[in-house]
């Protein structure tokens, strides 16, 4: 999972080494390193900004290494949920149970519905819905996917899926 | 060398084929490239000059009497109008049958059979016989080509046997029903919905009065299944699209994918194993968000990344553009040997 921290360093040479050592130590992948050289914490401290990917349980040693050697970790935010996916539904989804709908994805544990928007006209008429899937991976994703388009034939609901993107047009 | 070829079918393909063999006979000419019409024939009738037919001629008898010539008695068919004509190429554009194929298939058969060359706009034979047909055409060492059976004056099928050979192809993608496209665009431009549209487009000509073929998605799937089994060879057929037209899709889905920089297309897909025709999500910027009734593909290659193409996917004039690119290439060939 992607791993976002806010480290601080004593203003002394060789910190930045300690402070990322230990990532790299647990196999984490470092994917930016903000070093404000000229900032000062209330502490003067120097406060440097990382974002790495590390597994689960990897994330824990990674912290308590950084702390050993004795640099300040001052935050850790976590980003779970890192692929994502938008799709739309349409039919009757309010009253086909939407809760039991967006529980369905939910419940995997490894995928969530992060965002949900509806426009319902009439009464009588179908809503359409845009939703953001997110999940762990792009196999939680695929699976997210699949738990959709299985809820959505039990429903009558129309899944409209977005085109594999192309990296060149992005 | 003269190359004498039959027209079969003369409705709007058929007489495409005539009008662009007509205002094109200079440029053939300064091409080198001489070919004489000897046989056409239509549902009913046929008409047969070994040492050329006056297109002009014919074209204004088949406005004025709906029919060609020589009304042909009931138990004939065009082809045995044709059978003994020697000639060597023909064109088939018969009405495409998606069910049977006929009678397109067993003109095609035939000809191939009797070594002819053949060039043809007509699905119906190769959603079901694609193997057979080609197998045909290699065993009797004469060529069949089919350009004009997708996209229209899009180039694709031979884009995809010639310019991309060599190639693994991962995967198709694209749009292939103008009249969807038509009909989607239309419907997000001005927010009218789905009926509405298609009585305009009916009456624009756009779409046909039985439009189910193009808006439950079954014309799309057709195309696909022949680029399928172009770009992979793997024998899929129509039974083999997991198919999903565009008649639930309303103006409110299409503002909402709007508000969020999405628009909705029908999009077909081919991969080795996966054929789909269905609504898709597609980001406002993406090319294949394309406008109207034009058709665009994505072919997804190996060696030569991605490559997109895009055209007027039906009408007659450009449906006969791509039969005539086909004829060309054949008289080209055949002239070498």
């Amino acid at each position: 999972m992607r791993v976002s921290m806010d480290i601080e360093l004593k203003d002394t040479p060789g910190q930045l080494v300690l402070a990322l050592q230990p990532i790299s130590e647990i196999k984490g992948n470092i994917q930016s390193v903000v070093h404000c050289h000229d900032k000062r914490t209330p502490r003067g401290t120097v406060p440097i900004h990382v974002v790495f990917e590390v597994s689960k349980n990897g994330l824990e040693e990674v912290i308590r290494r950084i702390e050993a050697n004795d640099v300040i970790v001052a935050r850790v935010d976590e980003k779970r949920l890192r692929e994502q996916i938008s799709v739309m539904l349409i039919g009757h989804i309010v009253h086909t149970d939407i809760r039991e709908t967006i529980d369905a994805v939910d419940s995997t544990g490894y995928a969530e519905i992060v965002d949900l928007t509806m426009n319902m006209p009439e009464i009588k008429k179908v809503s359409s819905a845009f939703m953001v899937i997110a999940a762990d991976g792009e196999n939680g994703l695929a699976l997210a996917l699949d738990i959709l388009r299985t809820t959505a034939v039990e429903k009558g609901l129309l899944v409209i899926e977005p085109i594999k993107e192309n990296a060149i047009w992005m | 060398m003269t190359f004498r070829i039959s027209i079969i079918g003369f409705g709007a393909v058929g007489q495409g084929v005539a009008k662009v063999l007509l205002c094109k006979r200079e440029t053939l000419q300064n091409m080198g490239v001489d070919i004489q019409v000897v046989a056409i024939a239509d549902s009913r009738s046929s008409l047969i000059n070994s040492e050329g037919i006056d297109l002009e001629k014919a074209l204004q008898a088949k406005k004025t009497n709906g029919r060609i010539g020589n009304e042909r008695t009931m138990s004939d068919s065009a082809l045995e109008a044709i059978r003994d004509l020697e000639h060597e190429l023909m064109v088939e554009a018969t009405p495409t049958n998606i069910k049977t194929g006929e009678p397109a298939l067993t003109h095609i058969l035939h000809a191939l059979g009797s070594g002819k060359h053949v060039v043809t706009s007509n699905k119906g034979p190769f959603i079901h016989n694609h193997a057979t047909l080609i197998n045909t055409a290699r065993d009797n060492d004469v060529m069949l080509r089919y350009e004009a059976t997708v996209g229209g004056a899009m180039p694709i099928i031979n884009l995809i046997q010639e310019n991309l050979a060599g190639n693994t192809i991962h995967r198709i993608e694209g749009i292939l029903n103008g009249t969807c496209n038509y009909i989607l665009t239309r419907m997000a431009d001005e927010g009218l919905d789905y009926h509405h549209v298609l009585l305009e487009a009916q009456e624009l000509g756009i779409a046909e009065t039985d439009p189910s073929y193009d808006v439950m998605g079954i014309d799309a799937a057709s195309k696909l299944v022949i680029l399928a089994n172009t770009a992979y060879g793997n024998n899929v057929t129509f039974a083999d699209v997991q198919i999903t037209g565009i008649t639930e899709i309303t103006p409110e889905t299409l503002e909402l994918a709007d508000k969020n920089g999405y628009t909705i297309r029908l999009v077909g897909e081919a991969s080795k194993d996966l054929l789909t025709v269905a609504p898709k999500l597609v980001s406002k910027k993406h090319p294949l968000a394309i406008r109207g009734t034009l058709n665009i593909a994505t072919i997804h290659t190996d060696l030569s990344k991605t490559i997109t193409v895009s055209g007027v996917g039906a009408g007659s004039i450009e449906t006969a553009s791509a039969i005539l690119s086909d004829i060309i290439h054949i008289y080209k060939k055949h002239k070498a040997h």
